[in-house]
């Protein structure tokens, strides 16, 4: 019996071929868009982990300056030497010709057991590791990238490395980074033994630190992982949307099969336990599909979104994706866990249905004007929720509980606005046609309203996430304009030759502008120091957002300190409050300014006043001002007559295109999934109809047999498909740009510490109404096609028919 | 012979079935040899030969504590060239230092390892002062200007368990092993530099995880140094450095190779009158093993030496004295029973 009923339930999809095509589309791209964004998130996190866990960074405690600044390595030999199991490190990070990588440089002979990377501890070539001109191993896509490259000892490739980074001898490495004697930072052993003298008695000034238990980049990273998270459960939500629609129709067409299997004797807890294993069958099916089509997608945009991170944060993702198990059992999960979802309602009702129930399928969720007042009921509440955490909420979470409920609000607000929009134009209407014409689109409305409503996210998400990346390029064009004012930058290899080229070209430019920094923690975080020369270049361009009047004197006079945006909203700061430097001086804050496209929080002293307080820093970069027109024959000179290499300076141009380069991959990910949600919505739209035009003939055929033509039909057909997309066109607007205006004032505030103003732009909303308007008519293209080439017998049969 | 050479076995990959144990075995180009007929040098030998490939300062101590209780300390420098010719300097001066040490109680044993370079004075041995040292670890004179660096030293070294400061006073001179101070070890020619000042007087104190106790006792400390000290196919030794009651002390070793074992070693007198003994005169016998450390370890010897009329059982104080450090081996303080009392300590590598 069982065997019997289920192939009967079957059968209905052998039947239904496009139904099945559409059930396990929507679920296969739903999970796909999911899965895609997870497996991205996964290969970044392992990314993150193993970079972590170098050396036991993430099990071991340490010691460094308080002033985060590099110690002499005489402290570790003291340290030593005082009974303190320490291990040396220096790191940094080695640039040369456009090509950068992280560089550790360890001690394999202290360094605590189990903390030497196996390559290392496994490697018989220790003399080779610790002599010049050195062995480095790092991850083979990174040796393979760092092929040819000058000045880098012998590289070998070793797995299990994170990539992005070289392993060498600590000797080594203070060679290549120009650190020699000084060590970033000391590894405490886990076993200390007895009797060492205290720590502060040894080496004062050290502070102990915790493990690092998740690496620095993974917390800067976590907003734009949880950008990604977002919008994968944005499309995903939108394929439930397709998956729903299908299984009720499904359900709703089953009803009179139901019914016979019912009066056959079939129990009502085997019919709906046979019809949650089908769900499950179909969402496996779909799932092993999604995961498959979610691993290209992950694919295709792993290296953008690698470019991203390098760019942005300077984090170093593999280039390849691995297939882990969590993630594509995970991605199964959400297969099942959707389709349930889906059929939830429907097992419910079937459950509920009186045995001897009228067989005749109902035009399926024909809901009443009653449907319609507890979606806008639901959509009031969800915009109360939208206010509130708009109000109260607080970081990037409460950033997206807004974004979630406003979008959820419009969307469920959506049929509800139409059938009143559709309602005021039947009433305007005076001729028979039109007004069939608006009352039958009323009709098919609550079929729509899914679609609909997908269709409505999907806009509304284009408008928003257009809006905030438009008005992010326009503010950051101009943001770079200003940032950038010097004609031309160069870096000495040495700071002897630093020394030698500020006294060659003194006399030849305009101006010559240290840019000089260091590292250090800032009220609680690393932050960058950068000391400015008093020059009008600073006091023209630099763009403040708040400050002293003489903010530039007062630097001058090391009287002050000015932050970057994203420190200053961190800490809450107000003009006049101090700001601690690493090494203990204190500045009160003079000014604030905008610093796009830095995760870090950034000071700016006076240049004296950093060189009196670092004496050690780096002082090899600087900034040039001279006549525009002149850099072409500054640059000759200083590669012909001075004979600095010509990859060691780059001009004002060159900048502001990489600058603008790592800003279009930023978002190149972002508008990909915009593509891939129009998609999915221009589809669940698709399918809707499709469904639909099957079931409306009871409702054409009396239309036809008073005197419309197919033709004439069919063309009403696709005249109200694009007519209800430009509806939900209509609306869309407002709530994208409610949408674009949370991105910028709420969601980057907390994901990146900067907030952008406003643009808006009316000639892209024009292009995705032409959008919307062709997703609408190829949705019902196929379905109008069909309708007017409907044999005149089906029609007939409509009358005939005994339902 | 001391001939523990340990090398870093994490710095040379080895095969030890090739190159006998910890690679000792292994050729010597560019590295000097030891030669015979080379009058050895103080103070000036008392320090390191970076010339050679290996080097050590090996002092082990038997000692009595308060509580009347046996106890044993070892404290060891290794040095070992990574390179002939010792280029480099800093960081990457080719010169790689451990250190071992010991401590045997007869409820336990606890040991400890350090690694290090020369180059950053993490590690190193200087002669004027003389001090040894790498960390905290340190083996300094104390002796009179004038006198012999090692008339008088202090030494400290400590683990996670365990720590002990003694200070060590010679009661007699240095003892040059074989021909002057040229020790051969096979009879293919191989040899070291080998001397030793066996005469120390011994105060301090240990420190226990039950607490400090004080102890007084001998100590012995052996300096050898060369480039290739094994055949290729000696696989390990075994050693003793013996006190015996009445003043006479004997170091005698073993050095076992699959075409048969070579044994010697040397008779001090207590005036340090050293008396090399002709090979195959000393015997050693295995009389009972245990198991430590998943190996059969003999720990209990019949050495017998019949031109001095020596005939002895020797035990171990503590069964579990294995160092398990990078290059595993036991050490650990014996009871010498038989035709002589005493005690002494014994050194066994290679049973693998």
């Amino acid at each position: 019996m069982r065997r019997t009923a289920l192939s009967a339930l079957l059968s209905h999809w052998r039947r239904h071929p496009l139904q099945l095509a559409s059930l396990l589309m929507g679920l296969a791209l739903a999970t796909a868009l999911w899965s895609g964004v997870q497996a991205i998130n996964a290969e970044a996190r392992a990314s993150y982990d193993r970079a972590a866990q170098v050396l036991g960074q993430d099990q071991l405690e340490s010691l460094a300056a308080a002033d985060g600044q590099r110690l002499p390595q005489e402290v570790f030999v003291a340290l030593r030497r005082a009974g303190w199991l320490v291990s040396p490190l220096v790191e940094g990070r080695w640039s040369h010709a456009g090509r950068s990588v992280q560089v550790y440089g360890i001690d394999p002979f202290t360094a605590p057991a189990g903390a030497l990377p196996p390559p290392v501890s496994e490697s018989g070539e220790i003399t080779d590791f610790i002599t010049s001109p050195g062995l480095a191993f790092g991850a083979p896509e990174t040796v393979a990238e760092l092929d040819g490259a000058e000045g880098l000892p012998r590289l070998a490739a070793a797995e299990g490395i994170a990539p992005g980074m070289l392993i060498m001898d600590i000797g080594i490495a203070q060679a290549l980074m120009r650190a020699e004697g000084q060590v970033s930072r000391l590894l405490l052993a886990p076993d200390q033994p007895l009797g060492r003298t205290p720590l502060e008695q040894v080496a004062p000034g050290l502070e102990r630190r915790a493990p690092q238990e998740t690496a620095d980049v993974a917390e800067l990273t976590g907003s734009f992982h949880l950008n990604l998270t977002a919008f994968g459960f944005l499309s995903f939500a939108v394929g439930l949307f397709i998956v729903h629609s299908a299984i009720g129709l499904a359900f709703e067409q089953r009803r009179p099969m139901f019914r016979t299997l019912r009066a056959l004797g079939l129990p009502l807890r085997t019919l709906v336990g046979l019809l949650a294993v089908e769900v499950m069958l179909l969402a496996l099916v779909a799932g092993l599909i999604g995961i498959g089509l979610g691993y290209v997608i992950a694919a295709a945009l792993l290296p953008d979104v690698a470019a991203t991170l390098r760019g942005l944060y300077g984090a170093t993702l593999s280039g390849s994706l691995s297939l882990r198990p969590e993630w594509w059992l995970g991605g199964l999960a959400i297969a099942l866990v959707g389709a349930g979802v889906a059929a939830a309602q429907s097992l419910w009702r079937l459950w509920r249905l009186p045995l001897l129930a009228p067989a005749q399928p109902r035009a399926w969720a024909m809901a009443s004007a009653r449907g319609f007042a507890g979606l806008a009921a639901l959509a009031a509440g969800l915009a109360v929720v939208a206010v509130i955490a708009g109000v109260y909420g607080r970081g990037i979470v409460g950033g997206f509980v807004l974004l979630g409920a406003l979008l959820l609000s419009a969307a469920l607000a959506l049929p509800g606005a139409l059938a009143l929009a559709l309602a005021g134009a039947e009433r305007l209407a005076r001729r028979a046609l039109p007004q069939w014409f608006w009352a039958d689109t009323r009709q098919q409305l609550p079929g729509l309203s899914l679609a609909l409503m997908a269709l409505m996210l999907a806009l509304s998400a284009n408008i928003g996430v257009g809006t905030m990346v438009a008005s992010f390029r326009i503010t950051f064009t101009k943001w770079l304009d200003q940032r950038l004012p010097s004609e031309l930058y160069v870096t000495a290899r040495t700071e002897e030759e630093a020394t030698r080229l500020r006294a060659w070209l003194e006399p030849q430019v305009d101006a010559l502008l240290p840019i000089w920094r260091v590292e250090g923690p800032v009220l609680g975080q690393t932050a960058e120091i950068y000391g400015v020369a008093d020059h009008r270049t600073y006091s023209d361009n630099w763009p403040m957002l708040l400050a002293d009047p003489d903010v530039w004197a007062r630097l001058a006079r090391a009287e002050g300190a000015i932050v970057n945006e994203q420190l200053w909203r961190r800490e809450g700061l107000s003009l006049g409050d101090p700001v601690p430097l690493p090494g203990g001086a204190v500045r009160p804050l003079v000014g604030v300014y905008s610093d796009y496209g830095n995760p870090r929080g950034q000071v700016i002293i006076g240049v004296a006043d950093l060189v009196a307080q670092f004496p050690d820093l780096d002082r090899r970069r600087h900034a040039i001002r001279t006549d525009p027109a002149a850099v072409a024959d500054l640059r000759t000179a200083l590669v012909q007559d001075f004979g600095l290499p010509a990859d060691n300076m780059i001009d004002q141009q060159a900048v502001k295109d990489i600058s603008l380069k790592v800003f279009e991959r930023t978002f190149a990910v972002t508008a990909a999934l915009n593509v891939l949600t129009m998609g999915v919505a221009g589809f669940a739209m698709f399918t809707s109809l499709l469904t639909l035009s099957s079931m409306r003939l009871p409702q054409l055929a009396p239309v036809w047999a008073l005197g419309l033509t197919r033709a004439a039909l069919a063309r009403l057909e696709l005249i109200r498909a694009m007519l209800l997309a430009a509806l939900t066109m209509m609306l869309a607007v407002p709530v994208g740009l409610i949408l674009a205006w949370v991105l910028l004032a709420v969601v980057n505030v907390a994901a990146f510490g900067w907030r952008l103003p406003m643009h808006v732009f009316p000639a892209d909303w024009l292009w995705l109404a032409v959008l919307a308007l062709a997703a609408g008519g190829l949705a019902a293209a196929w379905p109008a096609w069909r309708l007017a080439r409907i044999e005149p017998a089906t029609l007939v049969k409509v009358f005939a028919d005994e339902r | 012979m001391n001939a523990r050479a340990l090398i870093l076995a994490i710095l040379l990959p080895l095969s030890a079935q090739a190159q006998g144990f910890a690679g000792l075995g292994q050729t010597t180009d560019g590295y000097t040899l030891p030669r015979r007929g080379e009058n050895l040098a103080f103070p000036r030998d008392h320090g390191a030969h970076p010339e050679f490939r290996i080097e050590w300062w090996y002092l082990t101590a038997n000692l009595t504590g308060a509580d009347g209780r046996d106890y044993g300390i070892q404290w060891t420098l290794f040095r070992s060239a990574l390179a002939p010719g010792n280029p480099g300097e800093g960081w990457q001066t080719a010169q790689a230092w451990m250190g071992h040490a010991g401590l045997t109680t007869p409820g336990g044993h606890f040991h400890a390892e350090r690694l290090g370079r020369g180059g950053t004075g993490q590690a190193g041995v200087t002669t004027d002062p003389f001090a040894a040292w790498i960390d905290e670890w340190r083996m300094d004179s104390r002796a009179a200007p004038g006198s012999d660096p090692y008339a008088a030293l202090g030494l400290t070294a400590s683990g996670t368990e365990f720590a002990y400061a003694l200070t060590l006073d010679a009661q007699g001179p240095l003892v040059l092993h074989g021909d002057r101070g040229y020790s051969v070890k096979s009879d293919r020619g191989n040899a070291s530099y080998y001397y030793s000042q066996p005469f120390y007087r011994v105060t301090g104190t240990l420190t226990l995880p039950d607490g400090p106790v004080e102890v007084t006792g001998e100590a012995w400390l052996d300096r050898e140094w060369s480039s290739q000290p094994l055949a290729a196919d000696q696989q390990g030794w075994d050693w003793v450095s013996l006190h015996l009651a009445g003043g006479d002390k004997l170091m005698a070793f073993r050095l076992r190779a699959e075409d048969g074992d070579y044994t010697t070693g040397t008779w001090i007198a207590p005036d340090g009158t050293a008396t090399p003994l002709a090979p195959g005169s000393v015997t050693f016998e295995p009389r009972a093993t245990v198991r430590v450390a998943g190996r059969e370890i003999p720990v209990h010897w019949r050495i017998a030496l019949p031109e001095r009329g020596l005939d002895v059982i020797i035990e171990a104080v503590q069964d579990a004295a294995w160092m398990d450090t990078t290059v595993a081996y036991w050490e650990g303080p014996v009871t010498i029973s038989g035709s002589h009392q005493g005690r002494g300590y014994l050194e066994m590598t290679g049973y693998d």
